[in-house]
């Protein structure tokens, strides 16, 4: 099912008024499909994080409109938004966020907790999820004893659990060495991507860039070049 | 939903440290209360002890007594009057002072004298030791054992003192309900021979006790003494109106009421005060819960619960380790009352139900404040 995942128009977020006033993204208009692996790249501060912000349901844009999976996300009142984050988006934070004293299969059972499922429902599919990340034998251990890349691949179950058709991940490489890096990436293209999904990664990482199908780079708020990636 | 409950009473109680933190803040709070308000409520108690411990149904004094050991000496017509009265079964005096008692070795040592009326002993404690009919023979006492009992050595029958330098003969042993406020053993004898004890004022009669053909001659009763410009209290009004006395024309109730309020306010900014930093603690994982799609209402919920599950548990601690140590000062101290009455717990848990709505208040309006944003940019 290709066709828009993601309509983004004229996207605009300011920080502070006056003197002080920063623009962080600048008039931002793209779009991404379902299918599609779209990199978000560029130096600190051009504005990766604010523009996934808006797309996301979690940042209102001063101006400009965002659609996404057919919903207009700025024009829902906040539960309606809350909703949206709940049923359509899956976000792997950069630090990843797992709360240190639930086990692992607890935190990913979080989304559907969320969603009023019954908790032995949520845990049973919670730990399929586990299984499909590779980590079924740490189901029932505090996330802070694992390895950085497991925690990774938790925070991804947790994402996943949903079954959203937007993904979101911020700098998913960032704390982890190039190998464990890749392998998480070659996961993601693998099992994760399919033609009813769209996932944006945003990532300084230029070793994972061969796995984008298309490379968005950003300055000072403003998209400057569009390109195909290596895996397109 | 109830997912949702068990993972904030995760988050709570797996920070434990914390959890036990804000547990003993509440429970602190809530037993100093309920402390304060149940040695309030020993002290009244006994200060009404004579009034519990003789049972008379009604009470008649001057009008301006307001504590049964400063009691103003009543003139003889008024027992007559008060005998004719329409309503009133039968009417007996009761003598109730002070006595100066000096023991065999030689000391001295204050004591409550309570002269009851010599035909039929109306008021009388129960005897543990000897026989009430004694009381009639000459120089007679009863003593009261209670946690008083020893200022006096520890008398047994026969023991024989200085009552305000007359000699007396203690006949019976007595246990009462109630024990006094002031420290002071307590001697009983009959009226005539209290009276004669004290260097002889112009009236003797410290109180009228009255026992009412029914309850409904009572409110009759009490007019009609008052027309002799005499008051007439049942026993229960009497009670109360001592208790008033130390409420209000003492210090004591104000110092307690100010001790409470105090436990309050220590007990609120504790509590408040731990929970508002385990809020800021769990900031960020709430804007999580936030970011991935958590309702307002969601995090209302758990904040809520989160508090309501410490504070019932501080307040089942803070009584639990009130009634502990009332337990123990029991055993060890005689003397000792204090009493938690169904009023004192009410009252502390209304104070725990305002500590956990300003506790969970602060905390629902930052969790509401968070801004999912920040937890992108972290
Ligand atoms: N809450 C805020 N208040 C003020 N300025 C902000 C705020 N959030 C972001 N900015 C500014 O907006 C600009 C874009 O920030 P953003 O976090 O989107 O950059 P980024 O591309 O994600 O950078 P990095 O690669 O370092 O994560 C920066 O100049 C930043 O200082
Ligand atoms: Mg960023």
């Amino acid at each position: 099912m290709a066709g828009a995942a993601i309509t983004a128009t004229g996207l605009t977020k300011w920080f502070g008024e006056g003197d002080a006033r920063t623009l962080a993204v600048a008039g931002v208009s793209f779009e991404a499909n379902f299918g599609e692996m779209l990199f978000l790249v560029g130096p600190s501060g051009s504005g990766k994080t604010t523009l996934l912000s808006m797309i996301s349901g979690v940042l209102r844009p001063n101006e400009g409109r965002v659609v996404v999976a057919g919903l207009d996300v700025w024009s829902l009142d906040d539960n309606q938004r809350a909703d949206f984050r709940l049923h359509k988006v899956g976000f792997v934070f950069q630090d990843y966020h797992l709360f240190p004293r639930l086990t692992t299969t607890e935190n990913v059972a979080i989304p559907l907790i969320l969603r009023r499922h019954a908790w032995s429902e949520a845990m049973a599919q919670a730990r399929g999820e586990l299984d499909v990340v590779g980590l079924a034998s740490r189901a029932e251990i505090a996330p802070g004893k694992l390895s950085g890349g497991e925690q990774q691949r938790v925070a991804i179950a947790r994402a996943l659990i949903t079954r959203p058709e937007i993904l979101i991940f911020d700098e998913p490489t960032a704390s982890l060495d190039g190998d464990t890096g890749k392998r998480i990436m070659s996961f993601v293209v693998e099992h994760v991507l399919n033609e009813h999904r769209c996932i944006l990664i945003v990532s300084h990482d230029e070793r994972i860039f061969s796995f984008a199908d298309r490379v968005m780079r950003m300055e000072d708020g403003h998209v400057v070049a569009t390109e195909r990636g290596a895996h397109a | 939903m109830r997912g949702l409950l068990r993972i904030a009473y995760k988050l709570l109680t797996n920070e434990r440290g914390k959890f036990i933190a804000l547990l003993m803040g509440i429970a602190f709070a809530v037993f100093l209360m309920v402390m304060m308000r149940a040695v309030f409520s020993g002290i009244l108690r006994q200060s009404a002890a004579t009034v519990t411990n003789t049972g008379a149904k009604m009470w008649v004094m001057d009008p301006a007594v307001n504590n049964v050991l400063t009691s103003i000496p009543v003139p003889d017509y008024v027992l007559d009057a008060v005998r004719s009265t329409p309503g009133v079964r039968s009417a007996v005096p009761l003598y109730s002072g002070a006595g100066l008692v000096r023991l065999s070795d030689g000391t001295y040592q204050p004591a409550t004298l309570i002269g009851l009326d010599d035909t039929t002993l109306l008021g009388r404690p129960k005897l543990v030791e000897g026989h009430i009919e004694d009381l009639f023979a000459d120089d007679a006492v009863i003593v009261v054992r209670d946690g008083e009992y020893p200022k006096l050595n520890s008398p047994g029958i026969g023991t024989t003192f200085e009552l305000n330098d007359r000699r007396a003969v203690v006949v019976g042993i007595a246990e009462t309900p109630a024990s006094g406020l002031f420290g002071l053993p307590t001697l009983y004898t009959t009226f005539n021979r209290a009276t004669s004890y004290i260097p002889s004022p112009r009236f003797t009669i410290s109180y009228v006790l009255v026992e009412p053909t029914g309850p409904a001659a009572v409110p009759g009763i009490q007019r009609a003494i008052a027309d002799l410009g005499y008051l007439a209290l049942t026993e229960k009004q009497f009670s109360d109106r001592i208790a008033d006395f130390y409420k209000y024309k003492t210090g004591v109730g104000t110092n307690i009421l100010i001790m409470m309020v105090i436990s309050f306010v220590v007990g609120l900014s504790i509590s408040a005060q731990t929970f508002y930093t385990f809020v800021l603690e769990h900031l960020e994982r709430f804007g999580a819960l936030k970011a991935i799609g958590a309702h307002s209402r969601d995090l209302v919920f758990m904040i809520v619960f989160q508090v309501g599950v410490s504070s019932f548990a501080g307040y089942g601690l803070g009584v639990g380790l009130c009634s502990l140590l009332i337990m123990i000062a029991k055993a060890r101290l005689p003397s000792y009352v204090s009493i938690i009455t169904f009023g004192n717990l009410l009252f502390a848990l209304a104070a725990t139900i305002v500590i956990a709505v300003v506790s969970s208040y602060l905390g629902i309006r930052r969790v509401l404040r968070i801004e999912p944003f920040e937890i992108f940019r972290a």
